[in-house]
């Protein structure tokens, strides 16, 4: 079985002292940050790249992913505690979680959230290790056209399954690839959109503009209403679950987990996705489906496993294809570039200590979330009560030191300034910031498979659709354009992501 | 004008990737365009500004109407006079002092600054708590990005005796 031998391989680079020391700092940072109010995965990871750098690419990439199932976790805890979801994917656990706190049983709900992430994540990964490679396989044998259309469907899949305005994504997505194109020219050396400075010869560094958009922009927009949150947070305690509350989360855990494996590979809001729609399967089978709302540990253990999941299997697109499916992905992707590595099918088959480690270690990182947060669970609650007005200027000077560590570069710098304001002034107008960065990471590439797949065509541009798979690709991202712009599907799908 | 107008959010929209895709057509107008067989580096972002134009378009007619409007949405307004215009810049002017400061005065000042002109965005601002912000984020800064991580940077720039 050759599947025993990679993860062996996997846990052979997983647990070594240095790697398991990371692993542990990622998942404690990042469950640190990420209980903070206001902070998401995305800003507690663009926030905490620069750290990685200094490190062997195995050790930063396992840190990494340990930091975003951290804040990841992070995030239910502060949806089931205060009612304020980390992320839009823990929106979902925030309707009965926080209920069940309210009724004095949020120990039960933080511990059905563990395991339920638990069980999802250890689930999830092993998929990913079955699956992965033979689909890098099959990515190998991708040309240049196909790549193309890959790319393309990646993008408009990630569109159509976001919420909000799909033309108002399109275009973002555009000028996501826009901005990803500064810099010098790979072919001629030409520098384009550098306005004639030298520090921009490099193009737009993607740290500064992640930070940008999602650190500095986040912050302006939390002190827009800054009311006086008074949080009310009770003690947690009851951290084992009765009998019968374990028989209650199998059922919604396994469909969870099910689900958000599935949806987790799709481009978009694979999390939200399934999140969303492991809590409405729930309530639609569920014998009591008044008791959803009211705190139903149903409606916690189903969307937390598939949030998890689907996590998880996000990183499957992203360590085969080298396509990001959301932004968390896009951050990875960027690490991966800057580490060296060029992201693609070529990963697993030539570095594949560094693929099977990252595997390997998320299995651990689960465990470690597991064993380390419910114990800690105090030192959290606590944290949740820092206010917002002492906490938003240390994120602001770190956001600063970080950025400038990246290049030692103080353009970098001035650059997070600029994508601060544009990223504030992007969300105000409705315009999802996410299919931005998507684009940003994707557009080089985009443009190097365009440009191949045209030298070999001999500039025709039918090859994309003489070549049945781009042509299906291209088909399929096409149709799914089709689909969402229809008038009636566009109705029922704003009612969907209004819920 | 304004009656006309259906949804300022979509026509502001609009109008800002109009001008963006105007902007990236008028930057790669002076880059080599190529043919399509060897494309040169103006020839994708022109067909990229081309598109952004074409969907900056779309945004911006389905916010207009040709039916004179009643009412207005609350959701669709801009609001302009309620966006925090003062944490914006302070913030802003907290990164940007920064990255000013970073060279000639050193990481401690450059980050003592940056913290305190943020502290001042917020409503709740007060010294004690801003000065202690401050001193605790450069300690920390010090600890981890140039005794931990090791970073190349004086804690005192050239302009105040560092070197």
């Amino acid at each position: 079985m050759e599947i025993f031998d990679n993860l062996a391989l996997g846990f052979s680079v997983a647990i070594t002292f240095q790697n398991i020391f990371y692993c542990f700092i990622g998942v404690l940072l990042g469950t640190l940050i990420g209980v903070l109010p206001g902070l998401g995965p995305v800003p507690t990871i663009a926030m905490l790249l620069p750290i990685t750098f200094g490190l062997p690419p195995v050790s930063a990439l396992i840190m990494l992913s340990g930091i975003y199932y951290g804040a990841q976790y992070g995030g239910s805890t502060t949806a089931i505690l205060i009612n304020l979801p980390g992320e839009s994917s823990s929106v979902v656990t925030a309707i009965d979680g926080y209920q069940m706190a309210r009724q004095g049983r949020a120990g039960a709900a933080l511990a059905t959230a563990a395991i339920g992430s638990f069980f999802a994540g250890s689930v999830a990964t092993f998929l990913l290790a079955v699956f992965a490679p033979p689909l890098a396989d099959l990515a190998l044998k991708f040309g240049p056209p196909e790549y193309f259309a890959l790319m393309v469907l990646g993008l408009v899949a990630s569109v159509a399954l976001a919420s909000g305005s799909v033309v108002k994504a399109l275009a973002m997505v555009v000028l996501g690839i826009l901005l990803g194109l500064s810099g010098q020219d790979v072919y001629t050396g030409t520098p384009r959109f550098t306005f004639d400075m030298l520090e921009l010869a490099d193009g737009i560094e993607f740290v500064a503009l992640a930070m940008g958009v999602f650190g500095i922009g986040e912050i302006v927009r939390n002190l827009e209403d800054e009311h006086t949150r008074t949080v009310m947070v009770q003690k947690v305690k009851g951290l084992l679950l009765s009998k019968d509350d374990i028989k209650r989360i199998i059922g919604p855990i396994l469909r969870g987990t099910f689900l958000g494996s599935f949806l987790g590979i799709l481009p978009g809001g694979g999390a939200i996705l399934s999140s969303f729609a492991a809590y409405s399967i729930e309530k639609k089978i569920s014998r009591h489906p008044e008791k959803f709302g009211k705190g139903a540990i149903e409606g916690v253990a189903g969307p937390e496993a598939a949030n998890n999941a689907g996590a998880q299997t996000s990183f499957i697109p992203m360590l085969t294809l080298g396509i990001p499916s959301n932004p968390v992905m896009a951050l990875m992707i960027g690490a991966l570039i800057i580490q060296g590595i060029v992201p693609g099918p070529n990963v697993v088959n030539e570095q594949p200590s560094l693929f099977w480690g990252i595997i390997a270690s998320m299995w651990i990182g689960n465990l470690m979330l597991v064993v380390l947060n419910l114990p800690l669970i105090g030192i959290w609650v606590r944290l949740l009560t820092v206010p917002y007005h002492i906490l938003f200027p240390l994120i602001v000077g770190f956001c600063c030191i970080g950025v400038y560590s990246v290049n030692n570069n103080a353009i970098d710098v001035f650059t997070m300034a600029v994508f601060g304001v544009v990223g504030y002034v992007l969300v105000k107008l409705d315009c999802e910031p996410a299919p931005l960065l998507l684009g940003f990471i994707i557009g080089p590439m985009l443009e190097e498979y365009l440009r191949r797949a045209m030298l070999i065509s001999r500039g025709d541009p039918t090859v994309f659709f003489t070549r049945p798979i781009s042509a299906t690709m291209l088909g399929l991202a096409i149709l799914a354009l089709v689909v969402v712009l229809l008038p009636s599907v566009r109705k029922k799908r704003e009612e969907a992501f209004q819920e | 004008m304004t009656r006309f107008v259906k949804n300022p959010k979509e026509v502001a929209s609009g109008l800002l990737i109009v001008f963006l895709a105007a902007f990236f057509a008028w930057q790669a107008m002076g880059l080599p365009m190529g043919r399509a067989i060897r494309m040169g580096p103006g020839y994708f972002p022109m067909i990229l500004a081309g598109l952004l134009g074409l969907l900056g378009l779309i945004v911006l007619l389905t916010g207009l109407t040709l039916h004179p409007v009643k009412e207005e949405n609350e959701a669709q307004k801009i609001g302009f006079r309620r966006w925090p215009w003062v944490p914006l810049g302070l913030v802003t002017l907290a990164v940007v002092v920064f990255g000013l400061g970073i060279r000639p005065l050193g990481l401690g000042p450059s980050m003592g600054l940056a913290v305190f002109l943020s502290t001042l965005a917020s409503r709740r601002f007060k010294l004690t708590t801003a000065l202690a912000s401050s001193f605790i984020m450069v300690a920390f800064s010090w600890a981890v990005f140039i005794k931990g991580l090791g970073l190349p940077l004086p804690m005192l720039g050239p302009w105040l005796g560092g070197y």
